[in-house]
């Protein structure tokens, strides 16, 4: 009888547990074992022994350069994205514009946060180009030359300011929910307690939304390090950033190293990693106070 | 007016104006092809070219395929573990959130190391498992939002309850998956679909590295060739992207209006 029992027991463990099978064989072989693959690649040579030196290969001055372009161009568009987007959430949920504005900028953030890729470059291209809609009006309208300050679409402030139209809208996305978790009873009792609108800010305001601030701040770096479409269709290959570069790499070996490409895609995990793990930390630290 | 409410009108206005102008300035050129007068011939030029329609409808057919062959995949899996695994969610969980964390190009990467014509499973050795590894391939980029919006949909449902009566009335579990649960989270089911269908359209990443005739190379392709029809396929593309989202909204409204929700 006990046996019988223990049997059963364990036959309905085995069911539970077959029930998660499909799914974890479809995520070992198309997300987890590809990943492992070449991040245990990166630490081999081609003849299949053990060495950093892919690694310390990373730090030659091409690749180098390649990353810091890439990080100065996430950290600008995020910072960018971040600024903007906060004072879109503000203006809409504190602010005291029309309920109309923040129900239809919110959905319009919706579509322009996935509104990303190739044609995102092409829009850009077609506005801010060399014959695009603004570029052209300033030359007809006020005989400015757009071009001839230096500005250039295919440059890393040309990058920069096309990211920020899909990094804004993220932002609007995720700040609005935490100033909506800013209680109205927060404002009455600082100005109960006699302070001005700049400490409200600055002691309660900030320090409850910090988390969430840096949190998709950082969000919004990863989002723009981990894209290319948007980078390739606007500057082809001659603005050489990461995944760019790594784009280069798997076409046609272009490092003349397979195992350094691995090591450059370990790389771009890890960056993209470590940010990703300060932002679920800040996430659950910001939603203690949205509860 | 008060203050803020300047600065507030003043950070919407900035805001409209950073939206706007490059949609209005994609328009614009999109209708300049003829000289000297605006038209839509950049758009007749798209639309008869038979390589966007070639292109377009594999896109279409791949968003198809991914949506069904997801939804199979996770909405069981989101089922189960709620009902008998929910010591297993957050590492579910996490796993559905990798695909953000690592991108895509890397992803695409590993693929062509693993499953090219010499590895002992050769995907890439024929179109047709191409085909297959492509689809798993956007299968693996949807799967957070689509495990967010269908555990979103079973939140509100529940799950235990429904699965106990289905038993007792005699269900075996396909009739309890496909007219018990599958039609209970029908509203997460779509709204993780319509994402889905907007990513797979315009996705370039994974379809250029593996070599198939989509979409979002043929783009890329036409950018580098073609001076109007970029923009009036980024017209097309934000339409479609607009489509999906505006779709997903009147789900959301529909879900919520439905009387079996509590």
């Amino acid at each position: 009888m006990t046996t019988a029992s223990t049997s059963f027991i364990d036959r309905r463990t085995v069911i539970d547990w077959l029930g998660i099978v499909p799914f974890m064989v479809f995520a070992l072989a198309f997300l987890i074992v590809p990943t492992l693959y070449l991040i245990v690649g990166a630490f081999f040579n081609p003849a299949g022994e053990f060495t950093f030196q892919n690694i310390a290969d990373l730090f030659s001055p091409s690749i180098l350069g390649a990353y810091w372009i890439s990080i100065r161009v996430s950290v600008a568009s995020a910072l960018g994205g971040a600024l903007i987007g906060f004072f879109l959430a503000w203006a809409v949920v504190l602010g005291g514009v029309p309920s109309w504005i923040r129900s239809s900028l919110l959905t319009f953030s919706g579509v322009a946060s996935n509104f990303a890729g190739v044609p995102l470059a092409f829009a850009f291209l077609a506005t801010l180009g060399r014959t695009g809609l603004v570029t052209v009006f300033m030359r007809d309208w006020f005989g400015f030359n757009l071009y001839s300050t230096g500005f250039n679409l295919l440059s890393f402030f040309g990058l920069t300011i096309t990211y920020m139209f899909f990094q804004i809208p993220l932002m609007v996305l995720i700040l609005t929910p935490a100033l909506d978790g800013l209680k109205k009873e927060w404002r009455e009792a600082s100005e109960i307690l006699g302070a001005s609108t700049w400490q409200y800010w600055r002691m309660v305001v900030l320090p409850i939304l910090w988390p969430s601030l840096m949190g998709a701040t950082l969000l919004l770096f990863a989002n723009a390090f981990g894209a290319i479409a948007t980078a390739y269709a606007l500057t082809g290959s001659s603005l050489n950033i990461v995944p760019i570069l790594l784009y280069a790499q798997i076409r046609g070996d272009v490092l003349h190293n397979p195992n350094l490409g691995y090591a450059l895609a370990l790389g771009m995990i890890v960056i993209t990693g470590i940010s990703n793990i300060l932002y679920i930390w800040l996430r659950t630290r910001a939603e203690r106070w949205q509860k | 007016m008060k203050a803020h409410k300047i600065f507030a009108w003043l950070a919407i206005a900035i805001g409209a104006i950073y939206f706007f102008i490059p949609l209005i300035g994609t328009f614009e050129f999109s209708l300049r092809m003829r000289r000297g007068a605006y038209s839509f011939d950049a758009y007749q030029s798209v639309f008869t070219d038979a390589q966007f329609r070639a292109t377009f409808g594999f896109s279409m057919l791949m968003a198809l395929v991914t949506i069904v062959v997801g939804m199979l995949l996770i909405v069981p899996t989101a089922y189960w573990v709620r009902l008998r695994l929910p010591q297993m969610r957050p590492v579910v969980e996490f796993i559905t959130l990798l695909p953000l964390v690592i991108p895509a190009i890397v992803i695409v990467f590993g693929y062509l190391r693993l499953y090219n014509s010499s590895s002992w499973i050769p995907f890439t050795g024929s179109t047709q498992g191409t085909n297959v590894l492509l689809t798993f391939s956007y299968v693996t980029l949807a799967l957070p939002y689509m495990y967010r919006s269908v555990d979103t949909a079973m939140r509100t449902i529940d799950v235990r309850t429904l699965t106990e009566a289905a038993e007792i009335l005699g269900a075996k579990w396909p009739t309890i998956m496909f007219r018990c649960i599958f039609p209970n989270v029908m509203s997460g089911v779509l709204s993780g679909a319509f994402i889905t269908f907007a990513i797979v359209m315009g996705e370039f990443t994974m379809a250029a590295l593996l070599n198939r005739p989509a979409f979002g190379p043929y783009l890329q392709l036409v950018g580098a060739n073609k001076a109007y029809e970029p923009s009036a396929l980024a017209v097309i593309a934000f339409a479609i992207t607009w489509l999906s989202m505006g779709l997903i909204q009147l789900v959301s409204r529909f879900g919520k209006l439905s009387p079996s929700r509590p």
